[in-house]
C-alpha cells in the first residue's frame, strides 16, 4: 500500500467508471465513495512518512526509453502537503454538488483532474510533470465551459490558450534542460545539479515563471482570471482557485528555485514588486465588487500574491508559510465560493446590495461563515494566522518595505471580507430571500469538515509545518551558487 | 520490393474488376492487397538492405517503415471509402486503382536511391491524384482544384527536374550515393551543385506545400472530395517528406550552411501563414487545408536541424499526424452527409447526439494541438527536441506562439460540438467500417500518446 502509483491509478480508473455512469444520483454516490478511497489511501503515506528522511515511496519506470524519460514518482515534505490538500479537497468539492443534476461525465472529468495534478505534485522527472500539468488542464476546461454561464465559450478558450501558451514556454525550458543534462535525463536530480550560465538561467528563469505566474495567476498574468472564476460552475472554480493554482506555486518551489537559482537570486526584485502589486491591486478591486464570486476570485489573486512573495523571498520561513498557507487558502476558498453559492441558491442572486440579513434565518452558517472569514483574515487562532504570520515574516526577511506593504494584505482582507459578511449575512433581511431554508446535510458536513481543518490548523499548525520544515530547509541548503 | 510489385499489380487488377462489373469485390481485393504489400515491408524488415537494381531503390528501416505508415493508412482510407465513392461517381473501380496507384508511387518515394526513381515515383503519386482531385467531372470546385494542382504540380516538377540536371552537371550521377561521395570528396563544389540544391528545395516545397509554395494546398484541398483530400494531406504528403528528409540527410547534410537559412525562411513564413490563416477559416475543410500548411512546417524541424534523430521525429510526427487528419476527415464526411455542409456550424451540438463521434473528434484536435497524452504531443515533443540540439531556441519560440495561435482554431470546432446546440433534429449513420477506423485510430493516437516507444523505438 506504500507505492504512490496507486495515488495516480485510483482517481484515473474511478475517471473511467465515472465516465459510462449516467443517472445522477448514482454517479455522485459513486464519486463520493471513490474519491473517499482515494483519501484514505493517501493516509497510510501520512503515518508512515519520515519528515527527516527526504525523498520517499520513489517509484520509477523507463517510459520513453529512447529519450531518457522516466516515469519518476516521489513524496517528500513539499509535496505530501499538497496530496494531502488535493485528496482532502475532492470530496468535500463532490460533496458540495449533491444538490445539482450533474452525470458521471462531470465526476469523471474532476477525478480525471485529479490525477493530474497529483501527477504534477509527485513527479520527479520533468516531463512526466509536464504531462501532468497538461493533463490537469484539459478536464478543466471542459468543466468551465460545459457547465459553466455567462460568456463561458470565450473566457473559458481565452484560459486555455493563455495557459497552454504559458506550458509551452516551460516546456521549451524543458527540453533546453534536458539537452545540457550530460547523460540526456529529464531527472529532476539532474536538473538541479546542473552548472548553467548566468545568462542562461535568466532566460530559463523567464520560460518557467512565464508558465507559473499565468496558473497562479500574479499580476500582470492574471486577466483570465476574474472572468473564469465567476463564469465557472462553483465546482470549478473550486477546482480552480482551491488545487489548480496551487500548481504554479508548487512549480515555483520545486522547479524554478533549486534549478536557477541565480535567476532567482537576480530576478527576486521583480517577482516580489509583481507580487506586492497584485497584493495591492486586487485587493483594491475586491473591495469594489458588487458580485460576491468575483469578490472571493481577486481576494484570491492578493492572497496568492503574498503566497508568491513569500517563496520567493528564499527564507525557510517564508517557503513554510507558503506551504501551510496553499493548504489554508485550499479550503477556505472552497468554503467560501461554496457559501456563495449556497446564497445564490436561495436567494436567486450573489449580487451583494441585493442580499442581506441572512444571519437571523440562517444562524449556522452565519456562523460558520464568520468562522472560515475569520480564517482567511487570518485571525489568531484560525489557520491563515500562522500561514499570514510566517509569510510575512519571510517577506521582512528580504525586505522591510515589501513586507509593510505586502502587509497591508491584513487590513485589506479584513475589509473586503468583512464587508461580503455584513452584506450578506447583516442588516434587515433582503426582500431577495423569499424562501429560506436552513442547512441541508451536504452543505453542513462540508462546513464542519473546513471549520474543523480551519480551527485545527490554527491551534496546531506544526501538524503541517513539522512534515515540511525538513524539506523546506534541505531545500534551500542544497542550492548552491 | 515486393510491396511495390504487389501495389503494381493490383492496380491493374482492379481495373480489371471494374472492367467485368464486379464491384462488390473491388473494396475487399484491394484491402487483401494490401495487407500483402504490408506483409511483404514486414518480410524485410530485419534483412540487411542493399540498394537494389543497380542502387535504384534501397529498401532500408527508414523506407520501410514509412511504406509500412503509408500502405495502413492507405488501408485506413479505403476502408472509408466502400459508401462515399459510390455516392460521387459511377466509376468506381477507377477510385481504388488510381489510389493504389499514387500509393506505389509514395513508396517509390520513400525508397528511391536514384534520382530518376525520385523523379518517376513523384510522377506516378501526382499524375494519378490529378486525375483523382478532379473525378467529380460536374463539380465546379473539383475541376478548377485540378486544374491548379495540376499547373502547381507541372510547375514543381520543373523546379525538381532542373534541379536534378544542375547537380548531375556538377556531379555526373544521379545516384544517391555517388552524389554524397562527390559532395565529400570534391574540393571545390561547383557552384551548378548549389543551385542544384535550391532548386531541388524549392521542387521539393512545391509538393509538400511549405510557404511560400503553399498557394494550391488550400483550393486543391477544399475542392477535392474529402476523402481524397484525406489521402493526399496523409499518405501523399508523408511520402514527400520522406523524399525530401531522405535526399537532405544522406547527400545535402554537408553543405547546410547553404541551404539551412533558407529553410529556416520556409519554416517561419510557413508556421505563421499556415497558422494565422486557419484562424480566419469558417470552414472545416479549409481549415485542416491551412492546418496541414502549419504542420508541414513543423514537421520540417526534422529538416532544419539533420541528426540522427531525424527519422524517429518525422516518423512519429507523420504518423501522429495522419491519424489524426484520417479521423477528422472521416467524421466531416458523416457530419457533412447529413448537414451538405462543412462549415464549423455543421459541427454544433454533435456532443449531445453522437458523444462516440465528437469524442474521437476531440482526441483528433488535441492531438493535432499537441496536448499531451495524445500521439501529436509526442511528435510535437520530439519536433521542438530535434531543433533544440540544434539550439535553434529563438526558431522554438516562434513555433510556440504558434502552437498556441493552433489551440485556437483546434478548439473551435470542439467548442462547437459541445457547447453550442444543433437548429434542428439530425440523425448520423456510422456505418461499422467508419466504427473500425475510428476506433482503432483513436486507440493508436492515445496508445502513441501514453506508451510512445512502440513508434520510436523501430526507427
Amino acid at each position: 500500500m506504500d507505492n504512490l502509483f496507486i495515488l495516480l491509478f485510483v482517481p484515473l480508473v474511478s475517471a473511467l467508471i465515472l465516465f459510462f455512469i449516467q443517472d445522477n444520483k448514482t454517479a455522485k454516490g459513486a464519486a463520493l465513495v471513490l474519491s473517499l478511497i482515494q483519501l484514505g489511501l493517501t493516509i497510510p503515506f501520512l503515518m508512515s512518512f519520515n519528515a527527516a528522511g527526504g525523498m520517499q515511496f520513489e517509484q520509477s519506470f523507463s517510459w520513453i526509453s529512447a529519450l531518457g524519460i522516466n516515469f519518476h514518482l516521489g513524496l517528500d515534505g513539499i509535496s505530501l502537503p499538497m496530496v494531502m490538500l488535493t485528496n482532502g479537497l475532492i470530496p468535500l468539492i463532490i460533496l458540495s454538488t449533491f444538490d445539482k443534476q450533474f452525470r458521471g461525465n462531470f465526476y469523471g472529468l474532476v477525478s480525471f483532474m485529479q490525477t493530474g495534478l497529483l501527477l504534477v505534485f509527485l513527479a520527479l522527472d520533468a516531463f512526466t510533470f509536464y504531462v501532468g500539468w497538461e493533463v490537469a488542464l484539459i478536464p478543466i476546461y471542459f468543466i468551465c465551459a460545459l457547465w459553466g454561464e455567462g460568456d463561458r465559450i470565450r473566457v473559458n478558450l481565452k484560459f486555455f490558450i493563455y495557459t497552454f501558451f504559458g506550458s509551452l514556454l516551460m516546456l521549451v525550458a524543458i527540453i533546453y534542460l534536458y539537452n545540457q543534462v550530460p547523460t540526456k535525463n529529464f531527472e529532476w536530480a539532474s536538473f538541479v545539479a546542473l552548472d548553467l550560465s548566468e545568462s542562461t538561467q535568466r532566460w530559463i528563469f523567464w520560460a518557467f515563471f512565464i508558465a507559473f505566474a499565468i496558473k497562479i495567476p500574479i499580476f500582470p498574468f492574471h486577466t483570465w482570471q476574474p472572468d473564469t472564476y465567476t463564469n465557472a460552475p462553483t465546482a470549478g472554480t473550486m477546482l480552480l482557485a482551491g488545487i489548480m493554482l496551487k500548481m504554479g506555486v508548487y512549480g515555483i518551489i520545486r522547479w524554478l528555485l533549486p534549478v536557477v537559482p541565480f535567476a532567482v537570486l537576480s530576478y527576486s526584485n521583480v517577482v516580489m514588486i509583481l507580487c506586492v502589486i497584485g497584493v495591492v491591486y486586487a485587493s483594491i478591486i475586491a473591495f469594489k465588487q458588487n458580485d460576491a464570486k468575483r469578490l472571493i476570485a481577486y481576494s484570491s489573486i492578493a492572497h496568492v500574491g503574498l503566497i508568491t512573495a513569500g517563496v520567493i523571498s528564499w527564507e525557510a520561513d517564508g517557503l513554510q508559510g507558503a506551504i501551510i498557507q496553499m493548504v489554508n487558502h485550499g479550503f477556505s476558498v472552497v468554503a467560501l465560493f461554496f457559501i456563495v453559492d449556497m446564497i445564490e441558491k436561495r436567494a436567486g442572486t450573489r449580487k451583494l446590495n441585493e442580499l442581506g440579513g441572512l444571519a437571523s434565518e440562517m444562524p449556522q452558517l452565519a456562523t460558520f461563515f464568520l468562522i472560515i472569514v475569520m480564517g482567511a483574515i487570518g485571525l489568531p487562532l484560525t489557520n491563515g494566522f500562522i500561514g499570514e504570520f510566517l509569510l510575512l515574516k519571510g517577506v521582512y526577511g528580504f525586505g522591510v518595505w515589501y513586507a509593510a506593504i505586502a502587509g497591508l494584505t491584513l487590513i485589506f482582507g479584513a475589509v473586503y471580507m468583512l464587508r461580503l459578511y455584513q452584506k450578506t449575512m447583516l442588516g434587515p433581511l433582503s426582500d431577495r430571500f423569499q424562501q429560506v431554508w436552513g442547512l441541508e446535510n451536504h452543505e453542513l458536513i462540508v462546513l464542519v469538515a473546513v471549520v474543523t481543518v480551519t480551527l485545527f490548523l490554527g491551534v496546531i499548525p506544526n501538524a503541517i509545518l513539522d512534515l515540511s520544515e525538513a524539506s523546506v530547509v534541505s531545500l534551500l541548503n542544497q542550492i548552491k551558487f | 520490393m515486393g510491396a511495390i510489385i504487389t501495389l503494381s499489380v493490383l492496380g491493374i487488377l482492379v481495373l480489371y474488376l471494374g472492367l467485368y462489373k464486379a464491384k462488390n469485390a473491388l473494396l475487399p481485393v484491394t484491402l487483401l492487397g494490401l495487407l500483402v504489400a504490408f506483409g511483404f515491408t514486414v518480410a524485410d524488415w530485419n534483412k540487411d538492405a542493399t540498394p537494389l537494381f543497380n542502387g535504384m531503390v534501397y529498401f532500408d528501416k527508414f523506407a520501410l517503415a514509412f511504406s509500412m505508415l503509408c500502405i495502413f493508412i492507405t488501408a485506413l482510407i479505403l476502408l472509408l471509402s466502400k459508401e462515399y465513392f459510390r455516392n460521387i461517381s459511377e466509376h468506381v473501380a477507377e477510385y481504388y486503382c488510381l489510389l493504389v496507384f499514387s500509393l506505389t508511387g509514395a513508396l517509390i518515394v520513400t525508397a528511391y536511391h536514384n534520382f530518376a526513381m525520385l523523379f518517376i515515383g513523384i510522377e506516378i503519386m501526382s499524375v494519378a491524384l490529378y486525375i483523382l482531385v478532379g473525378i467529380r467531372k460536374y463539380d465546379k470546385a473539383s475541376n478548377e482544384a485540378a486544374l491548379k494542382y495540376f499547373l502547381m504540380g507541372a510547375f514543381s516538377t520543373g523546379f525538381l527536374l532542373f534541379g536534378i540536371a544542375l547537380l548531375y552537371g556538377a556531379s555526373g550521377t544521379f545516384d544517391l550515393e555517388g552524389l554524397r561521395n562527390y559532395v565529400l570528396t570534391a574540393g571545390e563544389i561547383s557552384p551548378l551543385f548549389y543551385a542544384g540544391v535550391l532548386l531541388m528545395l524549392c521542387g521539393l516545397c512545391f509538393k509538400i506545400g511549405a510557404a511560400p509554395f503553399h498557394f494550391w494546398t488550400p483550393d486543391v484541398y477544399d475542392g477535392a472530395p474529402i476523402l481524397i483530400t484525406a489521402f493526399m494531406s496523409t499518405v501523399v504528403k508523408v511520402a514527400s517528406f520522406v523524399g525530401f528528409l531522405r535526399l537532405f540527410s544522406m547527400v545535402f547534410v554537408p553543405v547546410s550552411d547553404l541551404w539551412t537559412p533558407v529553410l529556416l525562411t520556409v519554416v517561419i513564413i510557413t508556421l505563421f501563414i499556415g497558422n494565422i490563416t486557419a484562424l480566419m477559416q469558417s470552414s472545416f475543410k479549409r481549415m485542416m487545408a491551412y492546418s496541414s500548411i502549419s504542420h508541414a512546417g513543423y514537421m520540417l524541424f526534422a529538416l532544419v536541424s539533420i541528426s540522427v534523430t531525424s527519422a524517429a521525429s518525422m516518423f512519429t510526427y507523420a504518423f501522429a499526424y495522419s491519424l489524426a487528419s484520417v479521423i477528422a476527415f472521416a467524421i466531416l464526411i458523416l457530419v457533412k452527409r447529413e448537414t451538405g455542409s462543412d462549415q464549423f456550424e455543421s459541427f454544433n451540438g454533435l456532443g449531445k447526439r453522437k458523444p462516440g463521434l465528437a469524442l474521437a473528434m476531440t482526441v483528433a484536435m488535441l492531438s493535432l494541438a499537441g496536448i499531451p497524452l495524445t500521439a501529436g504531443f509526442i511528435g510535437k515533443f520530439m519536433m521542438f527536441n530535434q531543433v533544440m540540439g540544434g539550439y535553434n531556441i529563438v526558431l522554438l519560440l516562434l513555433a510556440v506562439v504558434n502552437a498556441a495561435i493552433g489551440v485556437y482554431y483546434y478548439l473551435h470546432v470542439v467548442v462547437n460540438m459541445y457547447f453550442k446546440d444543433a437548429d434542428g433534429e439530425m440523425q448520423i449513420q456510422i456505418p461499422t467500417s467508419y466504427k473500425v477506423v475510428l476506433t482503432l485510430a483513436v486507440a493508436l493516437t492515445i496508445l502513441i500518446g501514453v506508451y510512445p516507444d512502440c513508434v520510436i523505438g523501430l526507427l
